[in-house]
C-alpha cells in the first residue's frame, strides 16, 4: 500500500461486504464520510460531480425498492452513471449463473457492483472473481451492511453518540441479515445490545455473539435507548417459528404499552418494509419517537459516502 | 529545518509582520472594491484559505463595525484529480450557513497556482445558490496558471518554476506565521530539468514533519 | 508377457496385519508378495527400488468413493478415479451406487464390473444401493447384486429415513454376509442445511445442520442393527456425539464399524468463514466444531474409528462455483489423504505410522471382510511407498482426478506417496516435474 498515505487515512479495502470485517476506524470513517453527504442533500442543489465517468450496476436478485432507490439515488448525487438489473431467482432457477451474469456486466467495465441476493455470500464470490468493487446490499440472512451503517448514523444524529447506548433489536433474528450487521457494528462501536425474539427465531449460537439474548420483548426494550424491531420474514418462517400474526404481535410485538417501558427519550427503529400489527403497532411507527424516516433518509447520505470511498479515487497503489 | 521531506528552504517569502501587513492591506482593497460590506461573505478554501479568511473577517469587522459571514468550503467532491489519486481522501465539512444567493463571494486560499482548486470552489459554491459576483483573494499568487483564473486581491506575488513549492502556514493550523519557497533537493543537487510531478509539496509543520519525515504534508491539494 | 520381478529393497516396512515395523525387502513376482525378508538379492532381470528412508506398506484401501460411473462421467470415471486413488496409495476402493443409473439390480452391477475390468488401474469394489434407484421405497435387488460382486450396500448420499425399511434392508443383508453401510442423516433435522449448525452458521447467516441430526439417526439404526443383528457400518462419522453412542453399543455388542474422513479429522466449520464461503468446504457431514474435531482424533487411537474414508466426492468447476447454499456437497479426497494425514498427525506425535497404515489399510479390509491389507507372502502384491519427510504440492495441473475440488489446491504439505503397486506392476510413480508450480498460482 502506499507509503506516503497520510496517516489519518483509514485504508478500506477494495469492497464492502460485511460489517463482521471493519474494523472500528473503518466505519468511523463511513459515518463521518455521510455527514459531508447528508449536508449535500440539504442543498437546493443535491448533486456533486465526485463521481462523474463512473458507472455503478445494481443488481438485485432479490425484490427491493427502498434500498435499490437509495443506491440510485446515491449514485446519482455522485454524478455516477447507473444501470439496474433486478431479475428474481437464483443462479439455477436462471439458467444462467451469478458469476456468468457478474463475468458479462464486467465486461462492461462497471467501477462497482451493487449485489443484493436471496444467497448468504454471493458477494464474496463475485469480490473474489471480480476487479471492481463489490458492495454487499443484503446477502441471505448473512449480512446487509449498509443498513448497519445507515441505522448507526441515525442514532449518532438522534442520540449523539454510539457508545454506551442501550439498543434493543427484537424480533426474527434468525432470517435478520440486518439484526447480524447491526450487532457486529454495535458492539464494535461499544453500545450495549439486547437481541430479543421467540427462541425458534434466535439463531444457534447467537449468545456468542456479544449482544446479551432474551425470550421476552419487555426485558430487551426495558430501559433501552433505541429499540430496532426486526421485519417477520413470514416466507422464510414456513409455519415454524411462531404459530401465528396474532400470536407474534400479542407475545413479541411491539405495543405503545411495551414502548413505555424503554427510556421516555428512547428512539423506534425499523429497517423496513414493515408488517404493521406483526412486529409493531402502527401508533409506534407512526409516532413521535419513530426514527424510521430518518433511517430511510440517512441511507442515501451512506450510500453516497460508501461509494465515495470505495470508487472516488483509483484505488490503484 | 522542518519542511516537507525531499524539499529545502529556498528564500523567505513573507515573515510573520508582512503577512499581518498584506492581510490588512487586502481586508481594505476588498471593502474599497466590493463597495462597503453589505452582503459580503468571505468563504474560506480548506485548509489554509480557512484561517485567512479569518483573519480578513476580523480585519473587516474591526474596521467596518459589522459581522460579515465567513464560509468554509471542503472541495474535495469537485476536485478533478480524483481518479490519479489512489485513496480517497476524507471528506471535512463544508459550512455555508448563510446563503450564498445574491452575495458578494469572496473566496480565500492560500496558494493560487494551477487555478484548479479555485475551479472546483467556484463550482462547489454555485451549487448552493446563485451569488451576485465571485472574486479571489488569495495570500501568494505564484503564477503557472493552468486554467484562465485570476485573483483581485493578492498578498504577494511572485514567479516560481515548476520544482519549486510555495508553503503558507498559519498559526491556526500549523503554529506559525510564515511564507516561504521551497525547492526539490535533486534540484539543489543536481540542477537537472524540473521535476514532471505538477503537484506542489507544501511545508508540514515541525510536528508532523517529525512524525512522518516521508509523506507529504495533507493539505498537498494545491493543483 | 509377463511382468518383471519388482525388488523394492531397504525400506522401512510398516505391515501392522502382521506387528511388523522394521527396514526389510520386499520382491513381488508373479503378481503375488513373493517374499518379504532382510537382504533379499533380486533376482534375474528384476527391477530394484531402493527405499531407503520411505515407508513400504500394505496398499490403502478406500472404503467410500464416488466415481460418477455411469451417468456422471464429466466429474469422474473409473479410469480417472483410479488414476486418482493410485496417485494417493490406493489399490482397492470401494464405490458408491449414487449414479445414473443408480447400481440397484444385478444387470447395473454387471455393467460396473465391466467397466472396471477394462479401465481401471486398480480393484474397485462396487456397493450396492439399499433401494431402489436411493428412493427408500423398495428393495434393491441386493441378493442378485451380491452374485455379480457388490462388497457392501448403502444408499450413501440420502439417508434411510424409514425406519421400517432399514430393519428388512438389514436383515434380507445379513443372508448374504453383507455389511450395511449408513449414511446417518435424519432428513428433517438436515433439511436446507449447507454447513454445521453453530456459531459460525449463525454469523454467515447459512442454514445449519445440527450435530443431533446425524447422532439421532446413528442412535436409531443401532437400535436396529441390535434388533436385526446385522453388521452395521457407519459412513463419515463427524460427531462426538456419533461417536460415543457407538462406543456403547459396540460394548453392549452390537457388530458396529465405522469411519472418518481426513477432512473431518482436519478441517472444523471455521474454514467456511475463514475463506469466505469457499464451496470447497462444503461437504455433507459438514465439517463441525473443534470439539467435534478433537473428539475423532481421539477415536482414531482408542479403536472407536475402524478406517480413514475419503468419501471422495468430485464435481465439475461449474457445480462448485455457485452460491454456497446452492452448490452441492463433496470434495474429492483421493490424492491428499496421505499428506493430508501425515502432515497434520505425524509430525505431532497424534499417531503412529504404523496406525496410521493400519486405519488407511488392514483395518478398513477388516471391516467390510475383504482380502488385502496386508504385506503376507502369496497375497496380490497391492504395496504403497510413500515419504513421511517429503512433500506434496497440490497443483490443478497435478491431480489426476478429473476433478478439482479440493480445499488443498495449492496448498504445500509434508508426506508424498513415492509408489504404487497394484498386483505386483507399478501403477503410480511421483513426478517431480508435474508438480512445479503453474505461472500463475491459482487464486482460490
Amino acid at each position: 500500500m502506499s507509503a506516503s498515505k497520510p496517516a489519518a487515512t483509514t485504508k478500506l479495502g477494495k469492497d464492502l461486504l460485511d460489517i463482521d470485517s471493519l474494523t472500528k476506524d473503518e466505519i468511523q470513517l463511513y459515518l463521518d464520510t455521510a455527514e459531508s453527504m447528508w449536508e449535500i442533500n440539504k442543498r437546493s442543489i443535491k448533486k456533486v460531480p465526485t463521481l462523474r465517468g463512473k458507472l455503478v450496476a445494481n443488481l438485485f436478485f432479490e425484490s427491493s425498492t427502498r434500498t435499490r432507490f437509495s443506491f440510485e439515488i446515491a449514485e446519482r448525487r455522485l454524478s455516477a452513471d447507473s444501470i439496474s438489473f433486478t431479475a428474481a431467482g437464483s443462479s439455477v432457477s436462471k439458467g444462467e449463473t451469478l458469476l456468468d451474469t457478474a463475468k458479462n456486466l464486467m465486461a462492461m467495465a462497471p467501477d462497482a457492483i451493487v449485489i443484493r441476493h436471496q444467497r448468504s455470500g454471493a458477494p464474496h464470490m463475485l469480490a473474489r472473481e471480480l476487479p471492481c468493487a463489490i458492495v454487499n446490499a443484503g446477502d441471505g440472512a448473512h449480512e446487509h451492511p449498509t443498513q448497519a451503517l445507515l441505522d448507526a448514523f441515525t442514532i449518532r444524529r438522534r442520540k449523539g453518540r454510539l457508545a454506551g447506548l442501550r439498543v434493543a433489536i427484537c424480533g426474527d433474528v434468525l432470517h435478520s441479515r440486518v439484526a447480524r450487521s447491526n450487532v457486529s457494528l454495535l458492539t464494535k462501536m461499544g453500545a450495549d445490545v439486547t437481541l430479543s425474539g421467540p427462541r425458534t427465531l434466535m439463531p444457534v449460537g447467537v449468545e456468542q455473539y456479544g449482544a446479551r439474548c432474551v425470550n421476552r420483548i419487555e426485558a430487551a426494550v426495558e430501559d433501552a435507548d433505541v429499540v430496532m424491531m426486526l421485519r417477520v420474514q413470514k416466507e422464510r418462517g414456513g409455519g415454524l417459528g411462531y404459530p401465528n400474526d396474532r400470536e407474534f404481535f400479542e407475545l413479541f410485538g411491539l405495543t405503545p404499552e411495551r414502548r413505555r417501558l424503554a427510556r421516555r427519550d428512547a428512539i423506534v427503529m425499523h429497517p423496513g418494509p414493515m408488517n404493521r400489527g406483526v412486529e409493531i403497532d402502527s401508533s409506534v411507527a407512526d409516532g413521535p419517537d419513530s426514527a424510521i424516516l430518518d433511517q430511510v433518509e440517512a441511507g442515501v447520505a451512506i450510500r453516497m459516502a460508501v461509494l465515495y470511498l470505495l470508487i472516488g479515487s483509483s484505488g490503484e497503489e | 529545518m522542518a519542511h516537507a521531506a525531499g524539499t529545502y528552504r529556498k528564500l523567505r517569502l513573507m515573515d510573520p509582520t508582512a503577512m499581518t501587513r498584506a492581510i490588512s492591506r487586502l481586508a481594505r482593497e476588498i471593502v474599497e472594491t466590493e463597495g462597503g460590506t453589505e452582503n459580503l461573505a468571505l468563504v474560506g478554501i480548506r485548509t489554509r484559505g480557512v484561517p485567512l479568511a479569518q483573519r480578513l473577517a476580523e480585519e473587516i469587522n474591526r474596521h467596518e463595525k459589522v459581522r460579515v459571514p465567513v464560509g468554509v468550503l471542503d472541495i474535495t467532491l469537485y476536485r478533478d484529480d480524483l481518479t490519479t489519486i489512489s485513496h480517497s481522501p476524507v471528506l471535512k465539512r463544508t459550512e455555508l450557513s448563510f446563503g450564498v444567493q445574491d452575495r458578494n463571494i469572496i473566496l480565500c486560499d492560500d496558494v493560487l497556482f494551477t487555478g484548479r482548486t479555485v475551479r472546483a470552489a467556484i463550482d462547489a459554491v454555485l451549487d448552493f445558490g446563485r451569488p451576485r459576483r465571485i472574486r479571489l483573494c488569495v495570500m501568494v499568487d505564484r503564477g503557472r496558471r493552468e486554467l484562465p483564473i485570476e485573483s483581485q486581491f493578492v498578498g504577494k506575488k511572485i514567479s516560481t518554476s515548476a520544482s519549486e513549492i510555495v508553503s503558507v502556514t498559519f498559526r491556526e493550523t500549523d503554529g506559525e506565521d510564515d511564507v516561504w519557497l521551497l525547492d526539490r533537493d535533486e534540484v539543489k543537487k543536481t540542477r537537472t530539468a524540473p521535476a514532471t510531478s505538477t503537484r506542489s509539496v507544501k511545508k508540514a509543520s515541525k510536528k508532523a514533519a517529525a512524525r512522518k519525515p516521508t509523506a507529504p504534508p495533507r493539505a498537498s491539494k494545491k493543483a | 508377457m509377463t511382468d518383471k520381478p519388482i525388488l523394492i529393497a531397504g525400506g522401512r516396512v510398516v505391515d501392522p496385519s502382521r506387528g511388523v515395523d522394521q527396514v526389510l525387502d520386499v520382491l513381488m513376482k508373479d503378481g503375488v508378495i513373493a517374499r518379504v525378508g532382510e537382504r533379499i538379492a533380486a533376482p534375474k532381470g528384476a527391477d530394484v527400488f531402493y527405499a531407503e528412508g520411505l515407508v513400504v506398506a500394505p496398499g490403502f484401501v478406500d472404503l467410500h468413493v464416488h466415481f460418477r460411473e455411469p451417468g456422471f462421467e464429466h466429474k469422474e470415471t473409473i479410469a480417472t478415479g483410479t488414476a486418482s486413488a493410485a496417485a494417493g496409495g490406493y489399490t482397492t476402493v470401494c464405490c458408491m451406487a449414487n449414479t445414473d443409473p443408480v447400481i440397484d439390480d444385478a444387470p447395473a452391477v454387471a455393467f460396473l464390473v465391466r467397466r472396471i475390468r477394462e479401465t481401471a488401474k486398480i480393484r474397485v469394489l462396487p456397493i450396492g444401493a439399499v433401494t431402489k434407484n436411493l428412493e427408500g421405497k423398495e428393495l434393491s435387488e441386493i441378493g442378485l447384486m451380491k452374485a455379480e460382486g457388490i462388497v457392501a450396500i448403502s444408499d450413501d448420499g440420502k439417508p434411510v429415513s424409514n425406519g421400517q425399511l432399514m430393519r428388512r434392508a438389514m436383515e434380507y443383508a445379513s443372508m448374504f454376509s453383507l455389511p450395511v453401510v449408513v449414511h446417518a442423516e435424519d432428513p428433517h433435522l438436515a433439511q436446507g442445511g449447507a454447513m454445521n449448525e453453530g456459531l459460525v452458521s449463525t454469523r454467515l447467516g447459512l442454514p445449519g445442520m445440527p450435530n443431533a441430526a446425524e447422532s439421532a439417526m446413528v442412535a436409531r439404526d443401532l437400535q436396529i442393527a441390535a434388533l436385526t443383528g446385522t453388521p452395521l457400518h457407519f459412513a463419515h462419522v463427524s460427531t462426538k456425539e456419533s461417536l460415543a453412542l457407538i462406543r456403547q453399543a459396540r460394548a453392549s455388542g452390537v457388530k458396529v464399524t465405522c469411519e472418518a474422513t481426513p477432512h473431518h479429522l482436519t478441517l472444523t466449520d471455521d474454514a467456511v468463514s475463514r475463506s469466505r464461503y469457499d464451496t470447497n468446504y462444503k461437504m455433507n457431514p459438514p465439517l463441525r466444531t473443534e470439539e467435534d474435531r478433537q473428539a475423532l482424533v481421539d477415536a482414531l487411537n482408542d479403536g472407536t474409528i475402524d478406517a480413514i474414508a475419503t468419501d471422495h466426492a468430485p464435481h465439475h468447476p461449474d457445480e462448485k462455483a455457485l452460491e454456497f447454499a446452492d452448490a452441492p456437497f463433496g470434495i474429492i479426497g483421493l490424492e491428499t489423504a496421505l499428506p493430508v494425514l501425515v502432515d497434520a498427525f505425524l509430525p505431532a506425535k497424534v499417531l503412529s505410522v504404523s496406525r496410521l497404515v493400519e486405519l488407511l489399510s488392514t483395518s478398513p479390509c477388516r471391516a467390510f471382510g475383504l482380502q488385502g491389507g496386508t504385506l503376507a507372502e502369496g497375497v496380490s502384491a497391492d504395496v504403497v511407498v510413500f515419504s513421511t519427510e517429503n512433500k506434496t504440492t497440490f497443483t490443478a495441473e497435478a491431480l489426476e482426478s478429473r476433478s478439482r475440488n479440493t480445499p488443498w489446491l495449492g496448498r504445500t504439505l509434508r508426506g508424498r506417496v513415492e509408489r504404487t503397486y497394484f498386483g505386483g506392476r507399478e501403477v503410480y510413480r511421483y513426478d517431480e516435474s508435474r508438480r512445479r508450480p503453474a505461472a500463475a498460482p491459482a487464486s482460490r
